[in-house]
Protein backbone atom coordinates (compact mmCIF):
# COMPACT_ATOMS: atom_id res chain seq x y z
CA UNK A 1 0.00 0.00 0.00
CA UNK A 2 1.12 3.57 -1.12
CA UNK A 3 -0.02 6.41 0.66
CA UNK A 4 1.11 10.69 -0.01
CA UNK A 5 0.38 12.90 2.13
CA UNK A 6 0.63 16.48 2.80
CA UNK A 7 1.39 16.24 6.62
CA UNK A 8 2.95 19.95 7.01
CA UNK A 9 -0.86 20.54 6.39
CA UNK A 10 -1.25 22.92 3.64
CA UNK A 11 -4.31 24.13 2.87
CA UNK A 12 -4.08 27.07 0.20
CA UNK A 13 -6.92 28.80 -0.86
CA UNK A 14 -8.41 27.63 -4.06
CA UNK A 15 -5.27 25.26 -4.56
CA UNK A 16 -6.10 22.19 -2.33
CA UNK A 17 -7.72 19.80 -1.49
CA UNK A 18 -8.66 20.35 -5.17
CA UNK A 19 -7.70 23.14 -7.68
CA UNK A 20 -10.85 24.90 -7.97
CA UNK A 21 -9.61 28.51 -9.24
CA UNK A 22 -11.46 28.94 -12.51
CA UNK A 23 -15.35 28.88 -11.25
CA UNK A 24 -18.64 29.89 -13.82
CA UNK A 25 -16.92 32.79 -15.61
CA UNK A 26 -14.70 30.44 -17.58
CA UNK A 27 -16.65 28.26 -18.51
CA UNK A 28 -19.56 30.79 -19.21
CA UNK A 29 -17.00 33.10 -21.64
CA UNK A 30 -15.88 29.64 -23.37
CA UNK A 31 -19.22 29.53 -24.06
CA UNK A 32 -20.04 32.51 -25.16
CA UNK A 33 -16.81 33.07 -27.17
CA UNK A 34 -17.58 29.81 -28.89
CA UNK A 35 -21.25 30.98 -29.71
CA UNK A 36 -19.83 34.06 -30.85
CA UNK A 37 -17.55 32.41 -33.09
CA UNK A 38 -20.36 30.03 -34.16
CA UNK A 39 -22.72 32.91 -35.57
CA UNK A 40 -20.03 34.90 -37.04
CA UNK A 41 -18.40 32.51 -39.33
CA UNK A 42 -21.83 31.32 -40.88
CA UNK A 43 -22.82 35.36 -41.68
CA UNK A 44 -19.09 34.97 -42.95
CA UNK A 45 -19.32 32.19 -44.64
CA UNK A 46 -22.66 32.84 -46.38
CA UNK A 47 -22.09 36.09 -47.45
CA UNK A 48 -18.48 34.77 -48.95
CA UNK A 49 -20.75 32.12 -51.32
CA UNK A 50 -22.86 35.02 -52.11
CA UNK A 51 -25.99 33.58 -50.65
CA UNK A 52 -26.60 36.73 -47.97
CA UNK A 53 -30.56 36.54 -49.47
CA UNK A 54 -31.37 32.83 -48.89
CA UNK A 55 -29.88 33.02 -45.01
CA UNK A 56 -30.81 36.51 -43.83
CA UNK A 57 -31.04 36.26 -40.10
CA UNK A 58 -27.79 34.07 -40.02
CA UNK A 59 -25.72 36.86 -42.26
CA UNK A 60 -27.47 40.34 -40.83
CA UNK A 61 -29.03 39.76 -37.32
CA UNK A 62 -27.67 36.69 -35.83
CA UNK A 63 -24.06 38.36 -35.69
CA UNK A 64 -25.88 41.21 -33.80
CA UNK A 65 -26.28 38.72 -30.83
CA UNK A 66 -22.36 37.53 -31.33
CA UNK A 67 -21.49 41.01 -30.11
CA UNK A 68 -23.67 40.66 -27.48
CA UNK A 69 -21.91 37.19 -26.69
CA UNK A 70 -19.04 38.78 -26.82
CA UNK A 71 -19.37 41.86 -24.17
CA UNK A 72 -20.91 39.53 -21.62
CA UNK A 73 -18.07 37.25 -22.39
CA UNK A 74 -15.65 40.05 -21.77
CA UNK A 75 -17.18 40.68 -18.51
CA UNK A 76 -17.16 37.75 -17.67
CA UNK A 77 -13.27 37.16 -17.95
CA UNK A 78 -12.87 40.16 -16.19
CA UNK A 79 -14.52 39.37 -13.39
CA UNK A 80 -12.38 36.13 -13.15
CA UNK A 81 -9.37 38.03 -13.20
CA UNK A 82 -8.24 38.41 -9.63
CA UNK A 83 -5.68 41.84 -9.99
CA UNK A 84 -8.09 43.26 -12.01
CA UNK A 85 -6.84 46.66 -12.12
CA UNK A 86 -3.75 45.57 -14.19
CA UNK A 87 -6.04 43.48 -16.94
CA UNK A 88 -4.27 46.23 -19.59
CA UNK A 89 -1.18 44.52 -18.86
CA UNK A 90 -2.90 41.43 -21.46
CA UNK A 91 -1.96 44.33 -24.33
CA UNK A 92 1.42 45.82 -23.50
CA UNK A 93 2.95 42.22 -24.77
CA UNK A 94 2.39 39.74 -27.35
CA UNK A 95 3.35 36.03 -26.07
CA UNK A 96 3.09 33.54 -28.79
CA UNK A 97 3.56 30.89 -26.36
CA UNK A 98 0.69 31.50 -24.15
CA UNK A 99 -2.64 30.67 -25.27
CA UNK A 100 -4.71 33.54 -23.20
CA UNK A 101 -2.49 36.00 -25.00
CA UNK A 102 -3.25 34.71 -28.25
CA UNK A 103 -7.07 35.00 -26.73
CA UNK A 104 -6.77 38.32 -25.41
CA UNK A 105 -5.87 39.68 -29.30
CA UNK A 106 -7.42 37.71 -31.62
CA UNK A 107 -11.14 39.15 -29.02
CA UNK A 108 -9.13 42.54 -30.05
CA UNK A 109 -9.83 41.57 -33.33
CA UNK A 110 -13.55 39.89 -33.07
CA UNK A 111 -15.04 42.11 -31.21
CA UNK A 112 -14.90 45.01 -33.28
CA UNK A 113 -15.27 43.12 -36.30
CA UNK A 114 -18.94 42.40 -34.81
CA UNK A 115 -19.81 45.58 -33.85
CA UNK A 116 -18.89 46.65 -37.56
CA UNK A 117 -20.72 43.79 -38.95
CA UNK A 118 -23.57 44.67 -37.04
CA UNK A 119 -23.79 48.07 -37.55
CA UNK A 120 -23.96 47.24 -41.00
CA UNK A 121 -26.97 45.47 -40.55
CA UNK A 122 -29.03 47.27 -37.87
CA UNK A 123 -30.81 48.87 -40.65
CA UNK A 124 -32.35 45.42 -41.62
CA UNK A 125 -34.29 45.09 -38.23
CA UNK A 126 -34.62 48.74 -37.31
CA UNK A 127 -35.52 50.51 -41.06
CA UNK A 128 -35.31 53.99 -39.39
CA UNK A 129 -31.78 53.72 -37.81
CA UNK A 130 -30.20 57.28 -37.52
CA UNK A 131 -26.44 57.56 -37.20
CA UNK A 132 -26.69 61.01 -36.64
CA UNK A 133 -22.79 61.66 -37.93
CA UNK A 134 -22.14 61.37 -40.87
CA UNK A 135 -18.92 59.78 -40.44
CA UNK A 136 -20.25 56.71 -39.31
CA UNK A 137 -22.65 56.56 -42.65
CA UNK A 138 -19.15 57.09 -44.57
CA UNK A 139 -17.31 54.64 -42.56
CA UNK A 140 -19.96 51.76 -42.92
CA UNK A 141 -19.82 52.93 -46.57
CA UNK A 142 -16.03 51.77 -46.88
CA UNK A 143 -16.65 48.72 -44.88
CA UNK A 144 -20.02 48.04 -47.28
CA UNK A 145 -17.47 48.46 -50.38
CA UNK A 146 -14.98 45.91 -48.40
CA UNK A 147 -17.63 43.44 -47.49
CA UNK A 148 -16.21 40.53 -49.26
CA UNK A 149 -12.38 41.67 -47.13
CA UNK A 150 -14.20 41.70 -44.05
CA UNK A 151 -16.42 38.92 -44.11
CA UNK A 152 -12.92 36.77 -44.75
CA UNK A 153 -11.46 37.81 -42.08
CA UNK A 154 -14.49 37.43 -39.98
CA UNK A 155 -14.52 33.64 -41.39
CA UNK A 156 -10.56 33.14 -40.42
CA UNK A 157 -10.94 35.14 -36.71
CA UNK A 158 -14.16 33.64 -35.67
CA UNK A 159 -12.76 29.99 -36.92
CA UNK A 160 -9.36 30.89 -34.51
CA UNK A 161 -11.14 32.42 -31.42
CA UNK A 162 -13.52 29.06 -32.04
CA UNK A 163 -10.57 26.86 -31.59
CA UNK A 164 -8.72 29.03 -29.18
CA UNK A 165 -11.54 28.45 -26.68
CA UNK A 166 -10.63 24.90 -26.86
CA UNK A 167 -6.79 25.43 -26.90
CA UNK A 168 -6.87 27.66 -23.88
CA UNK A 169 -7.10 24.19 -21.80
CA UNK A 170 -5.28 21.73 -24.28
CA UNK A 171 -1.98 23.79 -23.41
CA UNK A 172 -2.16 22.85 -19.79
CA UNK A 173 -0.27 19.51 -19.45
CA UNK A 174 -0.80 19.81 -15.56
CA UNK A 175 -4.49 18.89 -15.62
CA UNK A 176 -4.56 15.53 -17.72
CA UNK A 177 -7.69 15.90 -18.84
CA UNK A 178 -7.83 19.11 -20.35
CA UNK A 179 -4.00 18.10 -21.98
CA UNK A 180 -5.72 16.43 -25.45
CA UNK A 181 -5.80 18.21 -29.14
CA UNK A 182 -8.91 17.11 -29.21
CA UNK A 183 -9.89 19.94 -27.53
CA UNK A 184 -9.69 22.53 -29.99
CA UNK A 185 -11.80 21.03 -32.87
CA UNK A 186 -14.21 19.81 -30.28
CA UNK A 187 -14.71 23.57 -28.66
CA UNK A 188 -14.90 24.83 -32.51
CA UNK A 189 -17.21 21.99 -33.07
CA UNK A 190 -19.47 22.83 -30.13
CA UNK A 191 -19.22 26.72 -30.92
CA UNK A 192 -20.61 26.19 -34.28
CA UNK A 193 -23.36 23.96 -33.03
CA UNK A 194 -24.08 26.45 -30.75
CA UNK A 195 -24.16 29.01 -33.30
CA UNK A 196 -26.47 27.01 -35.78
CA UNK A 197 -28.87 26.48 -33.06
CA UNK A 198 -29.07 30.12 -31.96
CA UNK A 199 -29.98 30.94 -35.85
CA UNK A 200 -33.01 27.84 -35.77
CA UNK A 201 -34.22 29.60 -32.92
CA UNK A 202 -34.21 33.58 -33.99
CA UNK A 203 -34.82 32.56 -38.02
CA UNK A 204 -38.63 32.33 -39.09
CA UNK A 205 -37.70 31.52 -42.61
CA UNK A 206 -38.00 28.03 -43.29
CA UNK A 207 -35.52 27.19 -45.59
CA UNK A 208 -33.07 28.89 -43.90
CA UNK A 209 -34.01 26.74 -40.39
CA UNK A 210 -33.93 23.69 -43.14
CA UNK A 211 -30.58 24.16 -43.96
CA UNK A 212 -28.56 24.91 -39.93
CA UNK A 213 -30.55 22.15 -38.99
CA UNK A 214 -28.68 19.79 -41.26
CA UNK A 215 -25.78 21.54 -40.54
CA UNK A 216 -26.32 21.50 -37.08
CA UNK A 217 -27.06 17.45 -37.53
CA UNK A 218 -23.90 17.11 -39.41
CA UNK A 219 -21.75 19.39 -36.30
CA UNK A 220 -23.10 17.04 -34.04
CA UNK A 221 -21.76 13.93 -35.54
CA UNK A 222 -18.81 15.60 -35.64
CA UNK A 223 -18.66 16.33 -32.02
CA UNK A 224 -19.94 12.70 -30.89
CA UNK A 225 -16.91 11.17 -33.05
CA UNK A 226 -14.73 13.82 -31.34
CA UNK A 227 -15.78 12.68 -28.00
CA UNK A 228 -15.13 8.83 -28.97
CA UNK A 229 -11.68 9.40 -30.08
CA UNK A 230 -11.08 11.54 -27.17
CA UNK A 231 -11.87 8.75 -24.83
CA UNK A 232 -10.00 6.24 -27.03
CA UNK A 233 -6.85 8.68 -26.98
CA UNK A 234 -7.42 8.74 -23.12
CA UNK A 235 -7.72 5.06 -22.75
CA UNK A 236 -4.92 4.20 -24.99
CA UNK A 237 -2.49 6.78 -22.46
CA UNK A 238 -0.71 7.28 -19.73
CA UNK A 239 -2.08 6.76 -16.08
CA UNK A 240 -2.97 10.29 -15.50
CA UNK A 241 -4.92 10.01 -18.54
CA UNK A 242 -6.51 6.70 -17.82
CA UNK A 243 -7.51 8.35 -14.36
CA UNK A 244 -8.54 11.46 -16.17
CA UNK A 245 -10.84 9.51 -18.42
CA UNK A 246 -12.38 7.70 -15.26
CA UNK A 247 -13.91 10.87 -13.90
CA UNK A 248 -16.24 10.40 -17.25
CA UNK A 249 -16.35 6.48 -17.10
CA UNK A 250 -17.66 5.80 -13.63
CA UNK A 251 -16.45 8.81 -12.05
CA UNK A 252 -17.95 11.59 -10.45
CA UNK A 253 -18.86 13.26 -13.41
CA UNK A 254 -20.23 10.73 -15.14
CA UNK A 255 -23.89 11.27 -14.60
CA UNK A 256 -23.69 14.68 -15.53
CA UNK A 257 -21.83 14.68 -18.53
CA UNK A 258 -23.54 11.55 -20.37
CA UNK A 259 -26.63 12.85 -19.26
CA UNK A 260 -26.23 16.95 -19.97
CA UNK A 261 -23.82 16.50 -22.61
CA UNK A 262 -24.11 13.69 -24.66
CA UNK A 263 -28.02 12.94 -24.45
CA UNK A 264 -29.58 16.18 -23.71
CA UNK A 265 -27.03 18.36 -25.04
CA UNK A 266 -26.69 16.20 -28.59
CA UNK A 267 -28.14 13.19 -29.28
CA UNK A 268 -31.94 14.27 -28.26
CA UNK A 269 -31.83 17.84 -30.30
CA UNK A 270 -29.86 15.65 -33.16
CA UNK A 271 -32.84 13.71 -33.55
CA UNK A 272 -35.50 16.13 -32.69
CA UNK A 273 -34.09 18.48 -35.77
CA UNK A 274 -33.81 14.88 -37.54
CA UNK A 275 -37.41 14.29 -37.32
CA UNK A 276 -38.32 17.81 -38.38
CA UNK A 277 -36.13 17.17 -41.64
CA UNK A 278 -38.68 14.60 -42.07
CA UNK A 279 -41.65 16.42 -41.90
CA UNK A 280 -42.79 16.07 -38.21
CA UNK A 281 -44.09 18.90 -36.59
CA UNK A 282 -41.36 19.72 -33.90
CA UNK A 283 -41.26 23.45 -31.42
CA UNK A 284 -37.86 23.83 -33.04
CA UNK A 285 -37.17 26.03 -30.21
CA UNK A 286 -36.70 22.99 -27.90
CA UNK A 287 -33.71 21.38 -30.14
CA UNK A 288 -32.52 25.03 -30.29
CA UNK A 289 -32.24 25.73 -26.32
CA UNK A 290 -31.09 21.64 -25.76
CA UNK A 291 -27.97 22.52 -28.30
CA UNK A 292 -26.76 25.74 -26.51
CA UNK A 293 -27.77 24.25 -22.80
CA UNK A 294 -25.13 21.18 -23.94
CA UNK A 295 -23.00 23.64 -25.37
CA UNK A 296 -22.73 25.46 -21.91
CA UNK A 297 -22.87 22.20 -19.81
CA UNK A 298 -20.09 20.64 -21.90
CA UNK A 299 -17.61 23.53 -20.99
CA UNK A 300 -18.47 23.79 -17.86
CA UNK A 301 -18.44 20.41 -17.26
CA UNK A 302 -14.71 19.75 -19.05
CA UNK A 303 -13.41 23.27 -17.42
CA UNK A 304 -13.93 21.43 -13.88
CA UNK A 305 -13.05 17.70 -14.34
CA UNK A 306 -10.31 19.17 -15.58
CA UNK A 307 -9.35 21.14 -12.69
CA UNK A 308 -10.01 17.69 -10.63
CA UNK A 309 -7.26 15.81 -13.21
CA UNK A 310 -3.73 15.74 -11.73
CA UNK A 311 -0.29 14.38 -11.76
CA UNK A 312 0.22 14.38 -8.25
CA UNK A 313 -0.96 12.56 -4.62
CA UNK B 1 18.28 22.81 -4.92
CA UNK B 2 18.95 19.59 -3.86
CA UNK B 3 17.12 17.90 -0.28
CA UNK B 4 18.09 14.78 1.42
CA UNK B 5 14.60 12.35 2.21
CA UNK B 6 16.73 10.64 3.96
CA UNK B 7 17.68 13.24 6.06
CA UNK B 8 14.66 15.08 6.51
CA UNK B 9 12.18 14.39 9.45
CA UNK B 10 9.02 16.25 8.92
CA UNK B 11 9.49 18.80 11.57
CA UNK B 12 8.17 21.72 8.97
CA UNK B 13 10.14 23.91 10.23
CA UNK B 14 11.60 25.32 6.55
CA UNK B 15 7.27 25.89 6.05
CA UNK B 16 7.67 28.39 9.18
CA UNK B 17 10.59 29.88 7.98
CA UNK B 18 9.27 30.80 4.81
CA UNK B 19 5.98 31.72 6.14
CA UNK B 20 8.11 34.11 8.52
CA UNK B 21 10.84 35.26 6.40
CA UNK B 22 8.53 36.14 3.22
CA UNK B 23 5.36 37.23 5.10
CA UNK B 24 3.39 34.75 3.39
CA UNK B 25 -0.32 35.44 4.45
CA UNK B 26 -2.04 33.52 6.71
CA UNK B 27 -3.39 30.42 5.88
CA UNK B 28 -1.08 30.06 2.86
CA UNK B 29 1.71 28.19 2.56
CA UNK B 30 4.92 28.29 -0.31
CA UNK B 31 6.33 25.18 0.81
CA UNK B 32 4.94 21.88 2.04
CA UNK B 33 6.48 19.13 3.42
CA UNK B 34 5.25 15.61 2.10
CA UNK B 35 5.18 11.89 3.46
CA UNK B 36 4.59 8.87 1.47
CA UNK B 37 4.48 5.83 3.39
CA UNK B 38 5.03 2.69 1.46
CA UNK B 39 4.36 -1.22 2.05
CA UNK B 40 2.07 -3.09 5.04
CA UNK B 41 3.12 -3.12 9.05
CA UNK B 42 5.47 -3.81 9.83
CA UNK B 43 7.61 -3.58 6.68
CA UNK B 44 7.10 0.11 6.14
CA UNK B 45 8.96 2.68 4.36
CA UNK B 46 8.68 6.53 4.65
CA UNK B 47 9.69 8.99 2.91
CA UNK B 48 9.74 12.75 4.16
CA UNK B 49 10.14 15.62 1.41
CA UNK B 50 10.11 19.42 1.62
CA UNK B 51 8.76 20.32 -1.09
CA UNK B 52 7.58 24.03 -3.03
CA UNK B 53 8.26 25.52 -6.93
CA UNK B 54 10.51 23.52 -8.70
CA UNK B 55 11.98 26.57 -10.43
CA UNK B 56 11.16 24.33 -13.72
CA UNK B 57 13.42 24.77 -16.66
CA UNK B 58 11.06 24.46 -18.84
CA UNK B 59 8.09 26.04 -17.01
CA UNK B 60 4.52 25.82 -18.27
CA UNK B 61 3.71 28.85 -16.08
CA UNK B 62 6.58 31.03 -17.59
CA UNK B 63 5.08 29.68 -20.92
CA UNK B 64 1.38 30.28 -20.50
CA UNK B 65 1.66 33.61 -18.92
CA UNK B 66 -0.32 35.98 -20.80
CA UNK B 67 1.47 39.24 -19.48
CA UNK B 68 5.18 38.01 -19.23
CA UNK B 69 4.67 38.75 -15.57
CA UNK B 70 6.07 35.11 -14.85
CA UNK B 71 9.35 34.85 -16.16
CA UNK B 72 12.85 33.33 -15.32
CA UNK B 73 15.16 35.78 -13.21
CA UNK B 74 19.24 35.64 -13.91
CA UNK B 75 20.18 31.96 -12.56
CA UNK B 76 16.95 30.42 -13.46
CA UNK B 77 15.02 31.06 -11.07
CA UNK B 78 11.03 31.67 -11.75
CA UNK B 79 9.23 34.71 -10.27
CA UNK B 80 5.83 36.88 -10.48
CA UNK B 81 6.60 40.10 -11.06
CA UNK B 82 3.45 41.84 -9.03
CA UNK B 83 2.20 44.99 -10.97
CA UNK B 84 2.64 42.68 -14.33
CA UNK B 85 0.12 40.03 -12.69
CA UNK B 86 -3.52 40.38 -14.15
CA UNK B 87 -4.50 37.51 -11.40
CA UNK B 88 -6.08 35.18 -14.40
CA UNK B 89 -4.91 31.93 -12.41
CA UNK B 90 -3.70 30.55 -16.43
CA UNK B 91 0.03 29.72 -14.32
CA UNK B 92 -1.67 28.19 -11.07
CA UNK B 93 -3.58 25.16 -13.80
CA UNK B 94 -1.13 25.18 -15.53
CA UNK B 95 1.63 23.88 -12.78
CA UNK B 96 1.81 20.11 -12.28
CA UNK B 97 2.76 20.66 -8.40
CA UNK B 98 0.26 22.98 -7.85
CA UNK B 99 2.94 25.37 -6.01
CA UNK B 100 1.23 28.65 -6.60
CA UNK B 101 -1.83 30.33 -5.15
CA UNK B 102 -3.26 33.10 -5.57
CA UNK B 103 -2.57 36.12 -3.02
CA UNK B 104 -4.98 37.52 -1.21
CA UNK B 105 -3.82 41.02 -2.90
CA UNK B 106 -4.85 39.61 -6.19
CA UNK B 107 -1.39 38.35 -7.51
CA UNK B 108 0.18 35.27 -7.59
CA UNK B 109 2.48 34.46 -5.59
CA UNK B 110 5.04 31.44 -5.45
CA UNK B 111 8.42 30.46 -4.11
CA UNK B 112 11.06 32.69 -4.48
CA UNK B 113 14.11 30.48 -3.94
CA UNK B 114 14.35 33.89 -1.21
CA UNK B 115 16.25 35.69 -4.11
CA UNK B 116 16.22 38.67 -2.01
CA UNK B 117 18.36 36.66 0.77
CA UNK B 118 20.74 34.66 -1.91
CA UNK B 119 21.50 38.17 -3.43
CA UNK B 120 23.00 39.13 -0.19
CA UNK B 121 25.32 35.60 -0.17
CA UNK B 122 22.96 34.31 2.19
CA UNK B 123 20.71 31.11 1.98
CA UNK B 124 17.59 30.76 1.39
CA UNK B 125 15.58 30.56 5.09
CA UNK B 126 14.21 27.01 4.62
CA UNK B 127 17.01 26.18 4.16
CA UNK B 128 18.83 28.16 6.48
CA UNK B 129 16.77 26.88 9.22
CA UNK B 130 16.72 23.35 8.64
CA UNK B 131 17.66 21.38 11.99
CA UNK B 132 18.88 17.72 9.96
CA UNK B 133 20.80 20.26 7.29
CA UNK B 134 18.91 17.91 5.15
CA UNK B 135 18.80 20.60 2.14
CA UNK B 136 21.58 22.31 -0.45
CA UNK B 137 21.29 25.32 -2.51
CA UNK B 138 24.01 26.50 -4.93
CA UNK B 139 24.40 26.98 -8.50
CA UNK B 140 23.76 23.67 -10.28
CA UNK B 141 26.06 25.30 -13.17
CA UNK B 142 28.99 25.69 -11.02
CA UNK B 143 30.90 22.38 -10.28
CA UNK B 144 32.30 23.74 -7.02
CA UNK B 145 28.78 24.63 -5.51
CA UNK B 146 27.51 22.58 -2.80
CA UNK B 147 24.30 20.90 -4.58
CA UNK B 148 26.76 20.41 -7.58
CA UNK B 149 29.03 17.83 -5.62
CA UNK B 150 26.14 16.15 -3.57
CA UNK B 151 24.04 15.35 -6.48
CA UNK B 152 27.20 13.73 -8.05
CA UNK B 153 27.88 11.63 -4.81
CA UNK B 154 24.31 10.65 -4.60
CA UNK B 155 21.46 9.02 -6.37
CA UNK B 156 18.80 11.48 -6.75
CA UNK B 157 15.41 11.94 -8.29
CA UNK B 158 12.99 14.47 -9.64
CA UNK B 159 9.09 15.02 -9.28
CA UNK B 160 6.93 13.71 -12.18
CA UNK B 161 9.84 14.49 -14.76
CA UNK B 162 7.50 12.99 -17.32
CA UNK B 163 5.48 15.82 -16.90
CA UNK B 164 8.18 17.68 -19.24
CA UNK B 165 8.51 20.75 -17.20
CA UNK B 166 12.91 19.89 -16.56
CA UNK B 167 12.20 20.71 -12.36
CA UNK B 168 15.36 21.74 -10.73
CA UNK B 169 14.38 20.32 -7.51
CA UNK B 170 15.91 17.46 -6.53
CA UNK B 171 15.33 14.79 -3.93
CA UNK B 172 18.47 12.70 -2.76
CA UNK B 173 17.21 9.10 -2.22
Amino acid sequence: MREEIIVSGRNNPLIDPLLHVWHWEIPVYLFLGGLAAGLMFFAALYTIRNRENNYKVAVQIAPMFASIALILGLGALFLDLHHKLYFWRLYTTIRLASPMSWGAWILMIVTPISFIWSALHIKSIFPNWDWKFEVIEELLEFFTKYKKVLAWIMLISSAILGIYTGILLSAFNARPLWNTSIMGPLFLASGLSAGTAMVIWISKNHDERKRFAQLDLMIIGIELFLIIHMFMGFLASTQVQIDAANLFLGGEYTASFWIFVVILGMIVPAILEGLELKGYKIPIVIPAILVLFGSVMLRIIISYAGQASRWLY
Amino acid sequence: MAIDTKKCVGCSDCVVACQTENNVPIGYCRDWVVEVMDGTYPQLEIELRSERCNHCENSPCVRCCPTGASHYADGGIVLVTKNECIGCSACIASCPYDARYVHPDGYVDKCTFCLHRVKKGMQPACVAVCPTKCMYFGDLNDPRSDVSKILKKRKHKTLIPEAGTKPQLYFLI
